[in-house]
């Protein structure tokens, strides 16, 4: 069994006992902050941008030739959450696959980044984009449309990516 | 007998045995490429690599023993390949000392050269003999900084068949698959040393009614199946135990399955019916069991057909069967189903029907058969179905008296199960002239549309049962595909995305098939009729023909997977378990 030891230390002193003058000091720090600079943020007008190593929705990178995804399947096998599915199907590029469908359900996915860390190809990476809000869990599931985005948006991730990968 | 020594153990040789066969029938793997049990030797690969030594001889042919009386072995200066060493009396062989996995590893990294960093788009990934001894044997980098060799991409070898020269690590497998097993001697290697690569003879091309098990041999992707390519990683697959129901042979198959469809069939090896190959018609012929399927019973109304529930339907054909005499019903069962399907129609025929007018149809096709593997009988059972009864008596209506018995009025219902007549088209035109059809069907065909009472059924591919093939080998397959009915048997045998999936996953949208085996409706026919048989899964009917049909005689589910299948009447003294050979195959 525990035994537990009130020891002289662990006792309350006299002043604590009082609890009034504790309190007075706890409102005197909230009543210090009135005086400091805010730092509330009004979003939506007032927005954040996030550095590079923020990990937002994944997305696909689109290269200027091109998706540069060749629907491996490495993402949607190491996704813990079973976020992804992907269909390959044959193309007459250079390199044969490409997918034919690739769907994330932003409802299953937990913003681990193992996809993006995964990908032999450098094709998925973490976006900066953290506005998530769906109207129904159909919508939730983006597929190619929504997931493509040209790779000049995705700089600063790919630099982050390189440097510390 | 000779005795080596592999890795300083005692092994006992057959007379002209390589070192690798020794070591494989021994449990010990020794690296390799080129070699398979079944192709000539060819030694070309290098992967299989030992050193080699034989024991120290005075002139008179005793061994010399050191001073701690163990004997001196002179080891060669030079590795021996395993694959074409045989082994001699006194030998030594080790498998694993540094300098062979020296050896390992550099062959490794010469084979990676020019190996093209393709493991993201190459099919055989996750299943990828050059992939697990990269992991297992080989330094995990590479020096190479120059450009690699580039050869030609999708080749096309054959209607069935597309090569990949890059990939490709020049072990003559498939060369000699083609030459040794498929009888057709059209590959050979064209240029030399890192240009090497693979070509068919001038207007050749390799399409063997067996080509496609060279996809299966090919260590590495350079050979994929054109009706497979990138429809799914293997790893996303469920790889589960069937038989092909393509011909008599009954090879043992691989079932994979992806979305409760099948994708692809693999060969399984038994060492008594196909050993490592199978078809390249039993493995195309699946589609039947994706598409265009029965899913609901049916019933004709007024020469349409409408879905009605399962109850109702054998209330239905209860009803109907009952207003015949039992004489003016035929039965026909099916050759391309299981012994536990037929054995109970059987039974409902004359038990509760009290009536010999059962029979079924044989498929022949004389220019499918060959030599090898091939059986003109185009049905998996037809033996078994025969067994446990499906034949008329003397006096009885057999399939060849049909026309003329409905004709003549005689039969004015059939009952006809797994099967249709395509093959016996005169039939076609006498359906009118019946006052009942009830068939049980997997797809939709000319059949139902003239049928009465429809019942969907499992295909081989969903439910349990056992087949006998044409050398009398009963073998016992369980489903590779879910139905609404086997979802809780088959709960982890499913693929990693089917068994997980959510009902918001667009993953897992299958066709969940609320259909039962044949020998279900039996039951709940005969049940109707007041009969009260109970059986609950197939396992029982077996049972049930293990105890009643001679031949079939202590055989059990258990036992007949346990020695590949089993022949009639040898339940109590089966042909021995042998080390089964894998080359390479998907490890999750
Ligand atoms: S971030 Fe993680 S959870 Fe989300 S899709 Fe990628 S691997 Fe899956
Ligand atoms: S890991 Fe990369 S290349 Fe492979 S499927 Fe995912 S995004 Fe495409
Ligand atoms: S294609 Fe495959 S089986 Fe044929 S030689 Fe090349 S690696 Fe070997
Ligand atoms: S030989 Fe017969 S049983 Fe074997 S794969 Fe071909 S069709 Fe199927
Ligand atoms: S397996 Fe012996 S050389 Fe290839």
């Amino acid at each position: 069994m525990n035994r537990i030891n009130n020891t002289e230390h662990e006792r309350l002193t006299f002043w604590e006992k009082l609890y009034l003058p504790e309190i007075a000091k706890g409102m005197g720090i909230t009543f210090r902050q009135l005086f400091k600079p805010k730092f509330t943020r009004q979003y939506p007008e007032e927005r954040w941008e996030p550095t590079g190593s923020y990990r937002g929705r994944p997305v696909l990178v689109l290269d200027e030739d091109g998706e540069r995804c060749v629907a491996c399947g490495l993402c949607s096998r190491v996704c813990p959450a079973l976020a992804i599915e992907v269909q390959a199907g044959e193309t007459e590029r250079e390199k044969e696959r490409y997918p034919v469908k690739f769907e994330i359900n932003m409802l299953r996915c937990i913003f681990c980044g193992f996809c993006e860390e995964v990908c032999p190809e450098e094709a998925i990476v973490m976006s900066k984009d953290y506005e998530l809000v769906f109207t129904s869990q159909e919508d939730a599931i983006l597929g190619k449309d929504k997931l493509l985005v040209p790779i000049h948006k995705l700089q600063d991730r790919l630099e982050f990516l390189r440097e510390y990968k | 007998m000779p005795i080596l020594y592999i890795d300083g153990r005692e092994y006992e040789a057959r007379k002209g045995q390589t070192i690798i066969e020794v070591a494989f029938e021994n449990g010990i793997n020794i690296p390799h490429f080129c070699w398979h049990p079944e192709l000539s030797v060819a030694g070309n690969c290098r992967m299989c690599l030992v050193e080699v030594g034989l024991v120290k001889r005075l002139a008179d042919g005793s061994i010399q023993f050191d001073d701690n009386k163990k004997p001196i072995v002179n080891y060669f200066p030079k590795l021996q390949i395993a694959c074409a060493t045989e082994a001699v009396d006194g030998m030594f062989v080790r498998t694993n000392s540094p300098r062979v996995v020296k050896a390992q590893e550099s062959v490794m990294e010469f084979l990676l050269i020019n190996h093209p960093l393709d493991c993201p788009i190459c099919d055989e990934a996750g299943q990828c003999k050059l992939q697990e001894y990269a992991f297992k044997h080989s330094t995990g980098f590479s020096r190479f900084d120059e450009q690699k060799v580039h050869k030609p991409k999708r080749v096309i070898w054959g209607p069935n068949i597309i090569f990949d020269a890059e990939r490709c690590i020049s072990c003559s497998r498939c060369i000699r698959f083609a030459k040794e097993i498929a009888k057709q001697d059209v590959l050979t290697f064209v240029q030399r040393g890192d240009h090497v690569t693979i070509q068919l003879h001038e207007g050749t091309q390799f399409d063997s009614p067996y080509s496609m098990n060279v996809i299966d041999i090919c260590p590495v992707g350079a050979l994929t199946s054109r009706d497979f390519r990138f429809k799914s990683r293997v790893w996303d697959m469920s790889f589960n135990d069937s038989i092909c129901e393509g011909c008599a042979r009954g090879c043992n198959i691989k079932i994979g399955v992806r979305n409760n469809e099948i994708l692809r069939v693999e060969p399984r090896t038994n060492p008594y019916v196909n050993r490592f190959w199978m078809c390249d018609y039993g493995r195309l012929h699946y589609q039947y069991v994706n598409n265009n399927r029965v899913i609901h019973p049916y019933s004709r109304v007024e020469n349409k057909l409408e879905k009605i529930s399962l109850t109702d339907a054998i209330e239905l054909a209860f009803q109907r069967l009952r207003a015949f005499h039992p004489s003016e019903i035929m039965f026909i069962g099916s050759a391309k189903t299981t012994n536990e399907n037929n054995y109970l129609l059987v039974k409902l025929a004359t038990e509760v029907f009290n009536t010999q007018n059962i029979d079924l149809f044989e498929h022949y096709d004389e220019k499918f058969g060959d030599d090898f593997l091939r059986c003109s009988d185009k049905t998996p059972n037809l033996r078994g179905a025969r067994l446990v009864g499906v034949y008329p008596s003397e006096t009885s209506i057999s399939v060849n008296k049909l026309p003329e018995a409905i004709k003549s009025g005689k039969i004015k219902a059939l009952y006809i199960i797994e099967d249709d007549f395509t093959e016996f088209p005169e039939i076609y035109e006498l359906l009118d002239e019946l006052d009942l059809i009830i068939t049980h069907q997997y797809n939709f065909n000319l059949l139902t549309e003239n049928a009465d009472i429809i019942f969907p059924v499992t295909t081989f591919a969903e439910m349990e049962g056992t087949f006998v093939n044409i050398d009398n080998r009963v073998q016992h397959f369980a489903p590779a595909l879910v139905t609404k009915n086997n979802l809780r048997y088959m709960g982890m045998k499913m693929s990693r995305l089917d068994k997980f999936g959510a009902h918001n996953d667009r993953w897992t949208k299958f066709e969940l098939r609320d259909i039962h085996p044949s020998w279900y409706v039996f039951k709940l026919l005969a049940n109707r009729f007041g009969s009260n048989w109970n059986y609950r899964k197939a396992e029982e009917v077996f049972m049930d023909i293990s105890m009643n049909i001679e031949g079939f005689n202590g055989m059990t589910y258990k036992l007949l997977d346990e020695y590949y299948g089993i022949i009639l009447g040898r339940a109590q003294n089966p042909e021995p378990k042998v080390p089964i050979y894998e080359s390479h195959y998907m490890k999750p």
